[in-house]
């Protein structure tokens, strides 16, 4: 305990205890004790002993609690108490009650076991709780009370014991009697304190018998406010609905008691008063009709105000919900900027920031109140120095216009270049919370620059986002300054680029560094369009070529040395000689050879960004911008299709193929042949027909590498869609093929197709045929057509991977979930460690490396280059 | 005493001598629970005679750094 200037006194909290609530404690803890079931007298006043007592807190703005004296908004409420006529279970604690009933004995109360076991057990329970978790501790008397439940004669007083069952859910029955509340609450009671230890009791804080409720506690009113409706008429909430049925029946029990009513109908209201005590609890036991409102929708009790994703605790306390934010569906615009975000106008007009008024800037907030709440850039509300909010309406806004000045608020639409935080679900990395600069479009939909979808991984096959508008001068800046997308470009994941150019952008830059010539004014248009205004750089000449024209782009200090996706990585390089345009140069901002593609200028592996990156900080998205920008603008000048003809293959190419895949075929039938011999020799750790089949999809997958290569080369010229895969904007060589030539093996979990009917994939097959066809390989490309076997067989595993996509995209999820919440609170200190919170170590150096991934390359620091730079 | 376990997926482990120990608190400001911990009982370490309280010295492979140093301190349970 420490004691500060302050005055307060400053303690640790070293233990919490729960316990259930005494009879003692919830009379001392009632203000009221509740006598009738009515609610309002003819005035409409509470009251007084009836369930809206104000004593137990008031709901009504004008009046004072009763108990404490304050009002509406300082009071919490004070509990009140019922005394029941006859005890109930309470439903909650049925299984405790019914595991003591049966390890203890009917007639002493003491636990079933002898001295040297208690003995035993106190001493493991008393152990686990020093060493282990509260967990542990349960399972140690788990073992206790079983030990208990076997024993059937009592060691003290050698009553046998009987068999107690629970008919549901809340009577108890020994040996086919039914035990009253009562009989069960005189058993709890006898219990002694020693042994509750055994059963896992604390009897300071919890004794059994508290779990058979004598006195009943009645919640504050403020936790069940009743709500006037328009009409006039009051209606209550569903715990006073509650609340009056428990108390209207306990009356009648007293009266019927006091009267000497026969045992019978007392025992039936009993039964009733258990009902509607258990249902006050829990309205969703599965063996009690749940109870209902005349309307017949079902009661919303204790439970149903805790529970699930609609309760106390998923819905308020762990879920919270923000203002000034605002969701609908993406769609792309690559016109506007990289940390743009294009906001429709009618969201525009429902968003607003407050600006506050100074002599300096009321005319322009004036402006804002004149166009009024309707108009795009006009304002909502304006909030005077008091701090009254006042709505600006059309009819207003002419004398909302005259009281204005100095030091009113105003909260105007959101416009062009405004702050906000752009967000897409799940929030799995940092990248998915990036702050962009608001652009008003017509239309309903966010507008996204494809080249930030990847941070976000979005799409725009109905993706929604969310857009939130910081509201004060503080939270703008700190959203600039830590969340500006170009100071997330480089990923701490794997140190290079999150963003980069994408589709249309490779293909463009890939082009235009290729082989594209243009006369000057073309390449002016160009520039301009990629945003270039100076071009003072250009070479002064009447044809430029696509390196001079890219070139402008970059910075005139920037120098680069890399390859491109062309390089075939020979033994010995060519460097600037290279006749693949592999070894990418620029010196001083000029392109001095190689193409630009996604080796360079792709999301996740463009090098030339990471190095603009490093050059120019922040300004790289800006170069990287108009580097995208170019790219499009490039592919709409030249324009870019595809014909199916380009799949077309020359008659000799395919006959080629065709010798290829028939070769394939005889080689898989010799195979087949000799496995069936019984002379194929199985591979180390194989059975036989594994080997078999592991020879089988090698020689096909040989025939359909082969087929790659022969496609590959039989195109003389680069079609559109080669340009795509050479550039790396899309697609790939082995999709080429499948559209060209044969598609090639299906495969279900690793092995070719198996399962149908006995011996055989389709009825058109022979029995027991292991050839190719049979098994789903496809001879036939896409463009030509499938087989209806082929196409089966494809359909086949296209099914299996849409199932297997779909099972385990939340698996995986939940895996990443998992590991953030465990890693969570882990920090890199400055000497290098990982430590957690309690300062313990986890790693001795982050990463075994100690490298700072954000600020290396893909992970990797070169020394070598450092020095080279510095030199 | 135990022989000691020649495994590929076992690394390397040493015991460092008490000098060695105190070097390494110091070095990283810390006392001893804020160690990781490895069981007395760990077939690993089984050959290596060690006592509560020693610090073992584990050398790995690792695939970003080629070799890495971790420190655990032996634990009776």
């Amino acid at each position: 305990m420490e004691e500060y200037e302050t005055g307060y006194f400053y303690k640790k909290i070293d233990k919490i205890v729960f316990g259930m609530e005494s009879p003692k404690i919830i009379k001392k803890m009632a203000a009221v004790k509740v006598v009738t079931p009515e609610l309002y007298d003819k005035e409409g006043y509470p009251v007084d002993g009836g369930l809206m007592d104000t004593r137990m807190g008031v709901i009504d703005p004008g009046l004072k609690c009763k108990t404490c004296g304050c009002n509406l908004k300082e009071c919490t409420g004070h509990f009140g108490y019922i005394e029941l006529a006859r005890p109930a279970v309470h439903v909650k604690y049925v299984r405790p009650i019914y595991s003591i009933l049966r390890a203890t004995c009917r007639s002493c109360g003491r636990i079933l076991l002898d001295e040297k076991k208690i003995a035993f057990f106190r001493a493991k329970i008393r152990k686990v709780k020093e060493t282990h978790d509260e967990e542990a501790v349960m399972a140690a008397v788990e073992e206790a009370i079983l030990a208990a439940r076997k024993v059937d004669k009592c060691p003290y007083c050698k009553v046998k014991h009987g068999k107690i069952s629970i008919e549901k859910p809340t009577s108890f029955i020994e040996d086919e009697k039914r035990l009253s509340p009562i009989e069960v609450r005189i058993r709890l009671e006898k219990v002694t304190d020693d042994d509750c230890e055994l059963l896992g009791f604390n009897p300071q804080a919890a004794r059994p018998e508290w779990m058979i409720l004598t006195l009943f506690p009645i919640p504050p009113v403020t936790m069940r406010p009743s709500i006037t409706l328009e009409s006039g008429e009051r209606s209550e909430d569903d715990l006073t609905h509650k609340l009056g049925d428990i108390v209207r029946i306990n009356q009648r029990l007293y009266e019927n008691i006091n009267a000497g009513a026969p045992e019978i109908i007392v025992e039936d209201l009993w039964d009733l008063l258990q009902y509607h005590i258990t249902t006050f609890f829990d309205n969703n036991i599965a063996q009690l009709p749940p109870a209902r409102h005349r309307s017949g929708q079902p009661l919303k009790t204790l439970t149903d105000r805790i529970k699930s994703k609609e309760g106390r605790l998923r819905h308020n306390l762990a879920g919270k919900r923000t203002n000034f934010s605002a969701r609908t569906v993406i769609s792309p615009d690559p016109s506007i900027a990289l940390d743009e975000v294009g906001v429709p106008e009618s969201i525009a007009m429902k968003l607003t920031i407050p600006e506050r008024v100074t002599s300096w800037n009321i005319d322009y907030l004036k402006k804002f109140v004149e166009s009024g709440p309707s108009k795009l850039f006009g304002a909502n509300y304006i909030v005077r120095p008091d701090g009254k909010k006042k709505k600006i309406t059309e009819e207003t806004k002419e004398q909302l216009l005259e009281e204005i000045q100095p030091g009113y608020i105003v909260e105007r639409h959101l416009m062009d270049g405004d702050t906000a935080i752009f967000n897409r679900q799940p929030s799995l990395h940092r990248m998915s919370m990036m702050c962009h600069k608001v652009k008003i479009l017509p239309y309903q939909t966010f507008r996204v620059n494809p080249a930030v979808c990847h941070p976000y991984n979005a799409d725009f096959d109905g993706d929604e986002m969310n857009l939130h508008i910081p509201q004060t001068e503080e939270a703008r800046a700190e959203a600039e300054i830590l969340m500006e997308v170009r100071t997330q470009m480089i990923s701490p994941r794997y140190g290079l680029s999150v963003i980069g150019c994408v589709q249309d952008a490779i293909s463009g830059t890939y082009l235009l560094t290729k082989d594209i010539r243009l006369p000057r004014e073309k390449a002016i248009n160009l520039l301009f369009a990629a945003g270039v205004d100076d071009i003072s750089r250009l070479p002064k000449k009447a044809e430029l070529s696509g390196k001079e024209i890219f070139s402008q782009v970059l910075p005139a200090d920037f120098s680069f040395e890399g390859t491109s996706r062309l390089c075939k990585h020979h033994e010995k390089c060519m460097k600037e000689k290279c006749e693949n345009e592999g070894y990418v140069l620029i010196e001083n901002g000029n392109l001095v050879c190689g193409v630009m593609d996604k080796n360079n200028l792709g999301e996740e592996s463009g090098l030339l960004l990471r190095e603009l990156n490093k050059r120019y900080g922040d300004e790289a998205l800006k170069i990287l911008e108009r580097i995208f920008k170019l790219g499009v603008a490039t592919l709409t000048f030249r324009g870019f299709s595809s014909v199916i003809s380009d799949m077309d293959l020359a008659e000799p190419v395919k006959e080629e193929i065709r010798k290829l895949l028939d070769k394939a075929d005889a080689d898989v039938n010799t195979l087949v042949e000799t496995y069936r011999r019984g002379e194929l020799e199985a591979l180390p750790g194989r059975t036989v027909q594994e080997s078999v089949e592991l020879k089988i999809l090698e020689v096909l997958n040989k025939a359909r590498n082969e087929t790659g290569k022969i496609v590959v080369n039989a195109s003389s010229v680069e079609t559109d869609d080669l340009v795509m895969v050479k550039s790396g904007a899309r697609g790939n060589f082995l999709s080429i093929t499948q559209m060209a030539a044969f598609v090639g093996q299906q495969s279900l979990r690793g092995n070719r197709i198996n399962q149908g009917y006995d011996g055989r994939t389709l009825s058109a097959f022979q029995k027991n045929d292991l050839g190719s066809r049979a098994r789903g390989f496809i001879r036939n490309g896409f463009k030509d057509g499938l087989s209806p076997a082929e196409f089966f067989f494809m359909g086949m595993t296209g099914r299996d991977s849409l199932m297997d996509t779909a099972l385990r995209t939340p698996k995986s999820g939940y895996l990443y979930r998992r590991l953030a919440n465990a890693m969570q609170d882990l920090k890199a200190e400055y000497d290098g460690t990982v430590r957690d919170s309690n300062n313990r170590i986890i790693q001795f150096k982050y990463g075994e490396d100690g490298i700072d991934v954000s600020r290396s390359v893909a992970g990797k620091v070169d020394v070598k280059k450092i020095i080279e730079s510095v030199r | 005493m135990a022989k000691k376990i020649e495994h590929l997926l076992i690394p390397e482990h040493t015991k460092i001598s008490e000098k060695e120990k105190k070097e390494l608190l110091e070095r990283y400001q810390i006392s001893e629970h804020e160690l990781p911990a490895i069981l007395l009982k760990d077939p690993a370490i089984a050959h290596l005679n060690a006592k509560p309280g020693d610090v073992i010295m584990i050398t790995r492979k690792s695939p970003t750094a080629g070799e890495s140093v971790f420190y655990r301190v032996v634990k009776l349970e």
